[in-house]
């Protein structure tokens, strides 16, 4: 039974026997490789949902002080931020009816555009193989040529928290290397460095898609719209967004899941994650922590350990 | 910050006592020296004529 099948069969119970009041989802966009969030409050509403690679957005961004009961579909990094959103008291785990769904990758619609140079107007799937439609022409693309890069190094696809799944577990990606993009910027001196960010950050025209597409940015006023204090410039200076992209970073220490949903969102193609990947090799490496794999340990950031790595106090 | 291009020897950590005044003058002349021999901050600078 495919995905979808499944998902509008539990969502339909779910929604019938009152265990939720809304089912989060997707439905089809209105351009191809662009799903957009779905809720069904009725069962009829269900027929819309849809499942493919291009569901990318994360969810869990709209389960933030939600009341009522929930059902959601959710990825192997949507549940993780699921956990940290339970952790962090922005939803009850008894509000939740998880729908997990193993995940094979998103789709990168910048690379298929990229390489499929004309207008596109469908975009299907078929096991493994992509194949783009534009007006006169087609293309077939393998999957795992046109993945997001975060899914192509993900090794935590299937859920880790759930009440019912679609399918079997998917066999978890292995030996995959996780931050070579973060060992090489390492490697830079600090001017290359600099020069890299500076590079990434030029086309930024600080429509704060990146932080609305997040789920941990939930704050009610982010630090970017207070302005008493106003703590950071909102003009377009480089120094402006620069600190805009390194404290949001910042809030996301250990929290972020690497879901891509920043830089699936950005108009311009910053890659965004190259702000969090640092922060998420800091907290594996020296407090041996990933975001939102169980509800048992308090993060990184919120618990003390006398052991805690101190080498930077001198 | 180091990360993103700050130069390592323009960031100091510090834990000192306020009982530790030997301590603080200590690590303050060992800042100013090492930040001096660098010589001036290049980066994370405002220009003035971009500050709207």
């Amino acid at each position: 039974m495919s995905y979808i099948t499944k998902i509008k069969e539990i969502s339909e119970k779910i929604l019938k026997d009152c265990t939720v009041e809304m089912v989060i989802g997707f439905r089809k966009g209105t351009v191809p490789m662009m799903n957009e969030p779905c809720f069904a409050k009725t069962p009829a509403e269900v027929k819309q949902f849809v499942w493919d690679g291009n569901c990318g957005i994360n969810l869990v961004n709209y389960l933030s002080d939600r009341k009522e009961k929930i059902g959601i579909v959710a990825k192997g990094c949507d549940s993780r931020n699921i956990v940290t959103h339970i952790l962090e008291n922005k939803i009850k785990r008894e509000q939740l009816y998880i729908i997990g769904v193993p995940c094979l990758g998103m789709i990168d619609r910048r690379r298929i555009s990229a390489a499929f140079g004309t207008e596109i107007t469908e975009v299907r799937e078929d096991g493994d193989q992509v194949i783009v439609t534009g007006p006169g022409s087609e293309k077939t693309f393998n999957r795992t040529d046109v993945m997001q890069e975060n899914c192509a190094i993900c090794i935590h696809r299937n859920p880790v928290i759930f009440d019912e799944m679609v399918a079997d577990p998917l066999e978890e990606q292995k030996e995959v290397d996780r931050y070579a993009d973060v060992r090489h910027i390492e490697s830079l001196a600090p001017d290359g460095k600099w020069a890299f960010f500076e590079g990434i950050l030029d086309a930024c025209i600080r429509c704060y898609a990146c932080r609305n597409a997040c789920p941990l940015c939930y704050c009610p006023t982010c630090f970017v719209d207070e302005h008493r204090p106003q703590w950071v410039g909102k003009s377009q200076d480089p120094i402006d967004i620069r600190t805009f992209h390194f404290l949001r970073a910042y809030h996301c220490a250990g929290r972020c899941t690497d879901c891509g949903a920043c830089e699936r969102a950005c108009p311009v193609g910053i890659p965004m994650r190259q702000f969090t990947k640092k922060l998420e090799k800091d907290c594996l490496e020296l407090f041996d922590w990933e975001a939102g794999i169980t509800l048992d340990i308090r993060p990184a950031l919120d618990s003390y350990r006398p052991n805690d790595p101190d080498e930077f106090i001198k | 910050m180091e990360h993103m291009g700050i130069d390592p020897g323009r960031l100091q950590f510090s834990w000192i006592s306020s009982a530790e005044s030997t301590k603080f003058v200590e690590v303050v002349n060992e800042v100013t020296a090492t930040v001096k021999a660098l010589g001036p901050n290049r980066t994370f600078i405002k220009t003035e004529s971009k500050v709207a």
